[in-house]
């Protein structure tokens, strides 16, 4: 059976009474206890996105608390300096704490206040998921802990600096790699032992369906900007039009593709190759792995023949994840978009030359999306427009970029 | 035919006292060594749950993870565990085993296939830890027609409409968890709030065994002997964790605590 995407309703609605998307990927693969606590959040869930009062609410916090409209800006001197395609940024950088994480984090605390928990807890790999939430927790005076693998705690100091700052508890995962796909499985063991107070924040459009939807619909606000800043720009979406995202976990793609999806853009996702002549990635989609289960969801999945979940490396902790969004598989399947990836070097390099040219520094999350952006740029006519999903910052990747270059500038 | 299963917990009302389930890993710490633990704990135990293991497990504890780490290190394979079964069933043919396990390893082995091989080694019962019902009912059914049990799960979260639902599309057995937790925490409900949602889960159907995991010790085991059976594995995890640790045979000390755990329900 061949799926198609539909038209006029959201990619997050596109699943059927599984909470499949095209029949194979998402669902809830969840011990029973979980099933009521995610029961309870799909139905509140639906009830406030359709409520007027919720979303003004929503919105208020956006325009005031994470700052909308983040910069749309062209990249004048990296077009010039490459030749070919039109290169510009959406600088979601820019949003409060520096990343696209802060959506989804300000979105979960406010449906927490509204389901009465006093709690939250969530996941974090590069640490913005854990930065934001931790900000967003305090904000709305919610306690909050932030589960995080002992190898991106040490990767990732200045947002395990800023999660401590804002009075969150930091819970260091010890199991397995000691990265992000660790520390999801242990929030969620924890959120199985404390859901009855606890609200469970998942830091990416990954895991049980909801979680997919939440952070889904959090990000969509990155597009629902775009998509003026494009009108106002161009007078209309234009035709040649590439959206290069890098994808991890998914949910900045998720967002930056959302509003476009009915429109001629070209969709780009960039996953994490790892390191050049490694033969451990993060790269799922651009891999052919095949598919499996991965904290609660169906999804194309890094694993070995018995079903046991692979390693993966990668640079940037962001993107250090074996599994990828349901919601990705199904735009790879239904091929509306298009997956490739991009090494730590490619990563680095595009970083640098970036940063250079131009007055933005983006982390080694959208330093992938930058590298194919560079890649392909030249092969392009001058009529042809990349926008680039700048959303993160580099700060958070001082210490491994002065490793690896010697210096760090922004 | 009524299944090994039933026999077992018919034998048990018999002589009035709960099955006793022991949980351990196939593989830990070695794949000889599970096999002799079956052998020998069986003495003692009335049905036996062998865990299949996942490295990314969602509902695990400390002990039962660090078991399921032990395993695989030592490389134990899906056909490895068929073996330790294959192998404690031929001496022991009317001992009820029970495999436990995540199923993205039955997805990737195919469930047809994975049924398969359950058959031929003389599994009886699954528990999958993360395919709730619904979504179970086709695997369930695929189960039952092969005469294998598929132990659906019950939460002190679930409603009672749901509970219902459960209860009637269930087999010979339904696993009752006792408390908000992985496995192997320590029981924070006290065992007459247990024995209460127990109650409430029987009078739906008085008929099914049902029987209470997460959180069981020799401390605690006695204070739930009115269940139909009792499910202890964390501990059990965590003998063979201490033992090594102490450089002392796992096997011996298991087989130990097993006896002291009959002792305090008969």
């Amino acid at each position: 059976m061949s799926f198609k995407i539909k038209k006029n309703i959201p990619l997050i609605d596109q699943h059927d009474k599984n909470f499949m998307y095209g029949g194979k990927f998402g669902g809830n693969f969840i011990p029973e206890t979980l099933k009521k606590p995610i029961d309870d959040l799909t139905k509140l869930f639906a009830k406030l996105r359709k409520d007027k009062k919720f979303l003004r609410e929503r919105d208020q916090y956006f325009t005031s608390y994470v700052g909308t409209p983040t910069p749309f800006i062209k990249l004048e001197n990296l077009s010039d300096s490459l030749g070919g395609a039109q290169i510009y940024a959406k600088v979601v950088s820019e949003a409060n704490g520096g990343a696209h994480k802060i959506y989804n984090a300000t979105v979960h605390c406010l449906i927490a206040k509204k389901a009465g928990k006093k709690y939250v807890v969530g996941d974090t790999g590069a640490g913005y998921a854990g930065k934001m939430l931790s900000m967003a927790a305090k904000k709305f005076g919610l306690k909050c802990k932030i589960f995080m693998g002992a190898k991106d705690i040490k990767r990732q100091r200045p947002n395990v600096v800023a999660i401590r700052k804002n009075g969150a508890e930091i819970v260091p995962v010890t199991t397995g790699s000691q990265t992000l796909v660790d520390a999801v499985s242990e929030c969620m063991r924890y959120w199985v032992s404390n859901c009855d107070t606890t609200h469970m924040c998942v830091g990416s459009t990954v895991g049980p369906n909801i979680f997919i939807k939440i952070c889904a619909w959090s990000t969509a606000q990155i597009s629902r900007e775009l998509i003026k800043q494009v009108k106002e720009e161009f007078g209309k979406v234009p035709k040649n039009l590439k959206l290069i995202n890098c994808v991890g976990g998914g949910s900045s793609a998720a967002g930056f593709w959302n509003e476009f999806m009915d429109t001629d853009a070209e969709f780009i996702g960039v996953e994490a190759g790892g390191p050049k002549n490694s033969r451990l990635h993060a790269a799922p989609l651009t891999n052919g792995s095949k598919i499996g289960i991965l904290h609660g969801a169906a999804q194309y999945v890094i694993q070995d023949k018995e079903g046991q979940i692979g390693s993966t490396e990668s640079i940037s902790a962001g993107l250090d994840y074996p599994g990828i969004s349901p919601l990705h598989c199904f735009l790879k399947d239904t091929k509306r978009a298009k997956y490739t990836s991009a090494s730590d070097e490619d990563a680095l390099k595009a970083y640098q030359l970036v940063s250079k040219l131009e007055n933005i520094s983006p982390s080694l999350e959208p330093s992938h999306a930058f590298a194919e952006a560079i890649r392909i740029a030249p092969k392009l006519r001058s009529s042809e427009i990349i926008i680039v999903n700048s959303c993160g910052d580099s700060l958070k990747d001082k210490d491994i970029i002065k490793q690896r270059l010697g210096s760090y500038t922004r | 035919m009524k299944s090994k299963i039933r026999l077992t917990f018919d034998k048990c009302k018999k002589a009035k006292r709960p099955a006793l389930i022991t949980y351990t890993v196939a593989g830990d710490n070695t794949k000889n060594n599970s096999l002799k633990i079956l052998n020998k704990i069986s003495k003692h135990a009335d049905i036996l749950e062998l865990g299949f293991p996942h490295n990314t497990p969602i509902a695990d504890g400390g002990q039962i993870q660090g078991s399921s780490h032990r395993a695989l290190k030592n490389g134990i394979k899906l056909k490895d565990v068929f073996q330790i079964v294959k192998k404690f069933k031929k001496n022991n043919p009317n001992k009820p085993v029970i495999l436990m396990g995540y199923f993205n390893l039955i997805y990737q082995n195919g469930e047809n296939n994975f049924l398969k091989s359950c058959k031929l080694s003389g599994v009886d019962g699954l528990i999958i830890v993360d395919l709730p019902y619904p979504e179970n009912k086709i695997f369930a059914n695929k189960c039952k027609k092969k005469s294998i049990n598929f132990i659906q799960l019950l939460s002190p979260t679930t409603s009672k409409e749901r509970m219902k639902k459960i209860v009637k599309d269930s087999h010979d057995m339904i696993y009752y968890i006792s408390m908000l937790s992985t496995t192997g925490g320590k029981l924070k409900v006290s065992p007459k709030k247990i024995l209460k949602n127990y109650n409430i889960i029987k009078r739906v159907n008085p008929k099914k065994n049902l029987v209470i995991g997460f959180g069981i010790t020799d401390k605690t085991i006695s204070s739930l002997k009115s269940a139909n059976g009792l499910v202890v594995g964390s501990m059990l995890c965590k003998t063979i964790t201490n033992s090594l640790k102490m450089r002392q045979n796992p096997v011996t000390n298991l087989v130990k605590v097993v006896y002291s755990l009959k002792r305090k329900i008969i």
